[in-house]
């Protein structure tokens, strides 16, 4: 499963464009949706950029994390402290919550460099279901707010641009998600990322090699955390409002599902795996107050019997198919 | 003082149902290496079923082996169609299944019994134990029912043949399969058994924490932690360390940093445990052969 996602033959240029031709889409959304999809789109996209932190750190270098919403509440709640509080811009809440999470994500990471797999895994729940306690806490109360949690304002559009407040922030988070994902590009294809892979398919022979494999996995979940943090940061401000009870075990697990259907190890499959948990639960939400639940659990199970490489899988494999069968035409 | 000794026995009450919880995660992990992150939430359910039958008239201690019997049989079922195709997948498959079911089982918890907080019924009688003011009848009797859970295991795995070829398929599958045992139903057994002791643990807490879908959630945490504490592949071990913990729990809890970071203690501890002595108090220390 985790060998297949990791290098589809594809050439970087069809996926450049590719990525230029979703992103004009993306940007033409702006103009054709308004309101509350606008705001659903947001945050896809805030959702996609800490998704793409978790693979980061499970699917290209094989740490689990079941516990990443709570770098998503640390990002959250950075940024709804910096700009309720201390009244700073938003636009600098966004790196500034990226930079806690980095550090906040390398200092779990280097206790965690003990834990191999599971227990980290087990470490990690611990983690996701501890964090609104956490946030709860009372001596932090005067920064956090509680469990009343802080109400904060979107921005307008500057340099009097006639856009309302959602189709300037979806703009912002387009840019911010863009910028990340060229970022994460960057590295997985970098030596750096080639490291990473090598830890998560052989940490001994990946050592012996010389690579420093402490370095590059507290590192590793200090970049995840970096990435998710942002994503958590881009979902404060779309929301308006940071409570303890948003960043649930719940939140934790989604971004597992999340992951899962788009693909472990999988850079794109994070905008599909973004999609599906925004939407599926409130599609659920129709059945039962509990449907959700259960629609991830069965998701999970599903795609790890029948399509363990989730969507982006499902791609490389139809792709696949069709140069099969057009090889047998032309021979 | 005396309201000391009142808190170090409460912990050690909710430590028996932590040191049962914390047994049918060790009974699942001593057979096939895996972290079964949805006992929590099989007991759970296994508990509104006992509630179910109550409601329906029968007497607690009809509904509650009728609830191990049910939990025994459906645990097992579950090793034999989710978990045994599983065997050689990789870590992350594993831990992915376990979340899913951990889900559904939430989900159709939710939906079955609804998620509003019920009351749930304690065998034991609301009144302080023999009239001492230091334990209630409840208290006493989970640790009762802990104490006698262990003692039957050990009676069954130390003392009847059928004990002895689970330990066998547990500590060498390939050997045992040689030597005729049929593995598979082992395991299935190993993770009936799992349930079962799962079920009990939930039993005894819902009177304490009440009845809902969630109940569950922070009670793994600790038997997480007690398990870790204890050493993860030693029975003993789980024991001992889920009545540390919970001794550890109300204490900490109490005097240190205050109940509504109790869990947070949890969290440490794993923490803690994992770095300082990944085996575990009682755990045999693993050596990786390169």
């Amino acid at each position: 499963m985790r060998t297949k996602s990791s290098s589809a033959p594809r050439s970087s240029r069809t996926e450049i464009l590719l990525a230029l031709s979703i992103l004009v889409c993306a940007f033409m959304l702006t103009f054709f949706v308004k309101g509350y999809v606008l705001f659903q789109a947001s945050m896809v996209l805030s959702y996609a950029i800490a998704l793409v932190g978790l693979n980061l750190l499970t699917g290209y270098n094989g740490q689990i994390s079941l516990g990443h919403g709570a770098f998503y509440a640390i990002g959250a709640y950075t940024t709804g402290i910096l700009m309720d509080r201390v009244g700073a811009s938003y636009w600098a809440c966004v790196p500034a919550s990226g930079l806690v999470c980095l550090v906040a994500g390398y200092a779990f990471g280097m206790p965690a460099l003990k834990l191999q797999g599971l227990y980290l895994a087990l470490a990690t729940f611990a983690l996701g279901v501890v964090t609104p306690q956490l946030l709860k806490y009372k001596y932090l109360e005067s920064w956090t707010g509680g469990v009343g949690g802080i109400v904060l304002t979107k921005p307008s559009a500057p340099f009097g641009l006639s856009l309302s407040d959602d189709q300037w922030f979806y703009l912002f988070s387009l840019v911010v998600t863009a910028f990340m994902f060229v970022i994460a590009r960057n590295l997985i294809r970098s030596g750096t990322g080639r490291a990473m892979r090598a830890i998560r398919d052989h940490g001994i022979a990946a050592e012996s090699m010389g690579i420093d494999n402490s370095h590059y996995k507290s590192m590793t979940f200090g970049v995840s955390a970096a990435f998710t943090g942002v994503g958590g940061a881009l979902s404060a401000i779309s929301i308006q409002f940071v409570s303890p009870d948003s960043f649930t075990m719940f939140l934790s697990i989604s971004l597992l599902v999340g992951m899962v259907v788009g693909g472990v190890g999988t850079l794109w499959g994070s905008i599909f795996g973004a999609a599906f948990i925004m939407f599926v639960p409130g599609l659920a939400e129709g059945i039962s107050k509990d449907a959700a639940w259960g629609i991830y659990g069965l998701v999970l199970i599903l795609f790890m019997f029948v399509m363990p490489g989730g969507v982006m899988g499902l791609i490389a494999r139809a792709q696949t198919a069709f140069h099969k069968s057009r090889n047998k035409g032309t021979a | 003082m005396e309201s000391f000794i009142q808190q170090l026995v409460a912990g050690l009450a909710t430590g028996s149902i932590y040191a049962s919880l914390a047994l049918a995660l060790v009974m699942i992990y001593q057979a096939t290496h895996q972290v079964n992150f949805a006992q929590g939430e099989m007991a759970m359910f296994s508990t509104f079923i006992a509630w179910t039958l109550i409601q329906f008239g029968l007497p607690y201690w009809v509904a509650f082996f009728a609830t191990i019997a049910f939990s025994f049989v459906t645990a097992g079922v579950i090793e034999f169609v989710v978990i045994r195709p599983l065997h050689k997948a990789a870590e992350l498959s594993v831990v992915v299944v376990f979340i899913g079911l951990l889900m559904i089982y939430h989900s159709a918890a939710g939906w079955l019994f609804g998620s509003s907080i019920k009351e749930f019924p304690s065998p034991f009688s609301k009144d302080a134990w023999y009239g001492g003011q230091l334990m209630s009848s409840h208290q006493v009797g989970s640790i009762f029912v802990a104490l006698c859970m262990v003692a039957v295991l050990f009676t069954f795995f130390r003392f009847t043949t059928l004990g002895l070829t689970m330990r066998a398929a547990a500590q060498n599958p390939g050997s045992s399969r040689l030597l005729g045992v049929n593995v598979g139903r082992m395991l299935m057994l190993g993770w009936g058994l799992a349930g079962a002791i799962g079920a009990a643990a939930g039993m005894m807490v819902a009177p304490v924490v009440f009845l809902d879908p969630g109940m569950m959630m922070g009670v793994l945490i600790y038997a997480f932690a007690g398990a870790l504490l204890g050493g993860i592949d030693n029975p003993v071990g789980a024991i001992v360390g889920g009545f540390l913990v919970g001794v550890l729990e109300n204490l900490i809890g109490t005097y240190v940093v205050g109940t509504e970071l109790k869990l947070s203690v949890a969290l440490v501890l794993i923490v803690a445990v994992l770095i300082v002595r990944p085996a575990g108090l009682l755990g045999r220390r693993i050596v990786q052969r390169v």
